[in-house]
């Protein structure tokens, strides 16, 4: 590993915010031979405000929805002048960049083939602008754009299947991953940059501000997420779940619920949280998230 | 040498000559010729570059700002619909300083839709920062390609260039063209070699946030920039004739009997060489007209304009766009170069013909220098069919 900063502290992100963590996790594991392209978003805001950069290694913003685009052109213009195999290119957004106004882009440099290893850090909302519902945003939140009322119990749709979407594209890797592995976050950076092609990784970072919970809390809101079954850990290489993050025992998801400001309404309604239990227990049985008893002597 | 050549062949011939890295496409009439011309050049091996087939404008864009960034050369081409889809992405790479060059293919705009030429799609992205420059023939189109180029990049310019050519009437016609050799380009349009770049050995960010104590001094910037391209072109367009051989006008404006003329015509792009013709027929009648042909749009040379247009009792401009609810896009530059000025023609007419790929044809022009009065024209529709704008069409 390098043992220079690549991604420098003094940039404005919130207390709690584990897009920071994340971030700097990603470049890390990845090494100074890296250019990254990204998207408008928090992560883009707090860590490039003129004059100052967080980032030490090339880096390039351009738009909100762009930047698997953008990092396309890089990688053509690294094989031209010859120099791609030394080099790791990155495009990274959040979850609004990446489901919703990027998917196209994204789409395109998936199918086109390009060595890249496009990252979506998923805080489940449009957190930059004020916390209006995104397409990653999970069943029943509330937010700012899906606000609950007496009629409505917050967001009316279940996250949009953004792995399996890129799976779909046949490209050789796509993982998620969460800020509450940090080491599970390394080592599947860096298994994606040693495949050539296209590469997707989503990694749930808890947002403080938007998912109302205290910013010490980060960290325990991300593990119960994963712990729960709701944001499952799961890898695919060529196409094939290779690979999914089991528990001996998973949590109920009302755990991961009552910890946050986001799903408080729910938790005088067994009916939504039983909902929201279906949701997790279908990704228990989909992904094989349970692990085996270990047979006693 | 010249070769008779279709004028999307003509371009990509000498986007060849430029030796660009990466070139990023989407389909769209009738820019299509130009990119497929290209394709196969990349594929039969004449060409070593990086061709990106994209899934939209605004990705082919993305790609080759990504790839100027990089520090290679790059080229892309659009028309119409596809350059407004295209624009946030015009505009953040002209404020990132990235010298590109681009091919508009003048098209209309739907709706309703229409895939023949006029020039509403580049005159409505003027202020995007781009250079804007049109031509009037196929030989100025694929000349102006090598001055794009060699403007955009110079360190003291850093921006980009739109080549505007006429679709069909450019992109589709043959033309004898004096395709220029391959020691005089690299004489004239040396190595790309960038002032910043994405590079892993100097680590750079690019494309940050200005707040407001900065953002406004980066627009200012580049308005000094244009300023001093009013100087740059004239001697980029010098250096080009003294390869080539051959320059128009002063690379801003082209006069075409001017000097002594009591009506001129204002105008861009390919309606001029038919212009020229009805000013050639009419001077052998001893009528005093002639035509100043506007090259740069973006900068705009209000003081060649004015020191052309002073003395001439009789203006009348020509349009392909509109501003729906305001003048003429052209014929609103022309006034404005003589605001607070001590002299003026008596008469600024403004006309606006060829919407949609209507034919302006000599009978057209005839009549604008007809219409060129005592009365000022404020802003008068050419060749116009009366029969379609009746109630009857109107349900």
């Amino acid at each position: 590993m390098d043992n220079k900063i690549l991604f420098k502290p003094g940039h404005t992100a919130c207390a709690g915010c584990a897009q920071s963590l994340a971030a700097r996790l990603v470049i890390e594991a990845a090494g100074s031979n890296t250019i990254i392209a990204n998207n408008t978003g928090c992560l883009e805001v707090f860590s490039t405000k003129f004059p100052d950069s967080a980032w030490n290694v090339p880096w390039i913003h351009s738009l909100f929805e762009n930047c698997a685009a953008v990092a396309s052109g890089i990688e053509a213009a690294l094989i031209y002048l010859g120099k791609k195999d030394a080099t790791n290119v990155i495009a990274q957004a959040g979850d609004g960049g990446t489901a919703d106004i990027g998917l196209q882009a994204l789409s395109g440099m998936l199918e086109r083939g390009h060595d890249i290893l496009y990252v979506c850090y998923d805080n489940e909302a449009y957190m930059n602008t004020g916390v209006q519902r995104s397409g990653l945003t999970p069943f029943y939140t509330n937010t700012t754009t899906s606000p609950i009322s007496a009629r409505f119990p917050g967001n009316l749709r279940p996250k949009k299947p953004m792995p399996e979407i890129a799976n779909a594209h046949g490209i050789p890797y796509v993982a998620t991953a969460s800020a509450g592995f940090p080491q599970d976050i390394q080592r599947k950076v860096k298994k994606a940059l040693s495949i050539k092609g296209p590469k997707y990784m989503q990694i749930h970072v808890p947002c403080p501000l938007g998912w109302r919970h205290e910013s010490g809390q980060t960290l325990a809101v991300a593990k119960l997420a994963v712990e729960t079954g709701l944001y499952p850990l799961i890898e695919y290489e060529n196409g094939k779940l290779s690979g999914a993050r089991k528990f001996a025992q998973l949590k109920p998801v009302e755990e991961y619920l009552k910890a946050q400001g986001r799903f408080k309404h729910l938790l005088g309604d067994p009916e939504s949280i039983k909902q929201i239990q279906a949701i997790a227990d279908n990704n228990i049985l989909k992904y094989n998230l349970k692990a085996e008893a270990q047979k006693s002597d | 040498m010249k070769e008779f050549l279709e004028g999307s062949r003509a371009i990509a011939e000498v986007v060849k000559l430029c030796k660009p890295g990466v070139i990023s496409a989407y389909p769209i009439t009738p820019q299509t010729h130009i990119v497929e011309e290209l394709a196969s050049m990349v594929a039969n091996g004449e060409l070593s570059a990086q061709f990106v087939n994209v899934e939209s404008e605004h990705s082919a864009a993305s790609v080759v700002l990504g790839a100027q960034a990089t520090g290679v050369r790059t080229f892309t081409a659009t028309s119409s619909q596809g350059l407004f889809y295209m624009m946030e992405v015009l505009f953040n790479i002209a404020g990132m300083r990235l010298p590109l060059v681009l091919t508009c293919a003048n098209r209309a705009i739907s709706a309703p839709i229409n895939i023949w030429n006029d020039q509403q799609d580049s005159i409505s992205l003027r202020d995007s920062g781009w250079i804007q420059l049109y031509a009037e023939n196929i030989q100025e189109s694929a000349d102006l390609h090598l001055i794009a180029y060699r403007l955009s990049e110079d360190k003291s310019i850093m921006l980009p260039t739109m080549v505007c050519m006429d679709g069909f009437i450019l992109t589709h016609g043959m033309e004898a063209v004096d395709m220029p050799k391959q020691e005089e380009v690299d004489k004239f349009l040396p190595p790309y070699k960038p002032l910043y770049k994405l590079d892993t050995a100097e680590p750079l960010s690019m494309g940050l946030l200005a707040d407001p104590d900065y953002y406004m001094e980066t627009r200012f910037a580049i308005q000094e920039t244009f300023k001093s391209l009013l100087k740059a072109i004239p001697q980029v367009n010098a250096e080009f004739k003294g390869i080539f051989g051959r320059d128009y006008g002063d690379g801003l404006v082209e006069e075409y009997c001017t000097k002594d003329a009591q009506k001129v015509i204002v105008a861009m792009g390919s309606v001029c060489g038919t212009i020229k013709e009805v000013v050639d027929a009419q001077r052998a009648k001893g009528k005093k007209v002639g035509l100043l042909k506007v090259i740069s749009y973006r900068p705009f040379p209000y003081a060649r304009v004015y020191d052309i247009l002073k003395d001439v009792p009789r203006v009348a401009v020509l349009d392909k766009a509109v501003s729906l609810g305001a003048y003429a896009p052209l014929a609103v530059e022309v006034k404005a170069a003589f605001s607070g000025k001590q002299k003026a023609p008596r008469v600024v007419s403004s006309f606006v013909a060829g919407l949609g790929g209507r034919d302006i044809t000599l009978e057209s022009i005839k009549e604008i220098f007809l219409k060129l009065t005592q009365k000022e024209a404020s802003l008068e529709f050419i060749d116009l069919k009366p029969e379609l704008l009746t109630e009857e069409y109107g349900q």
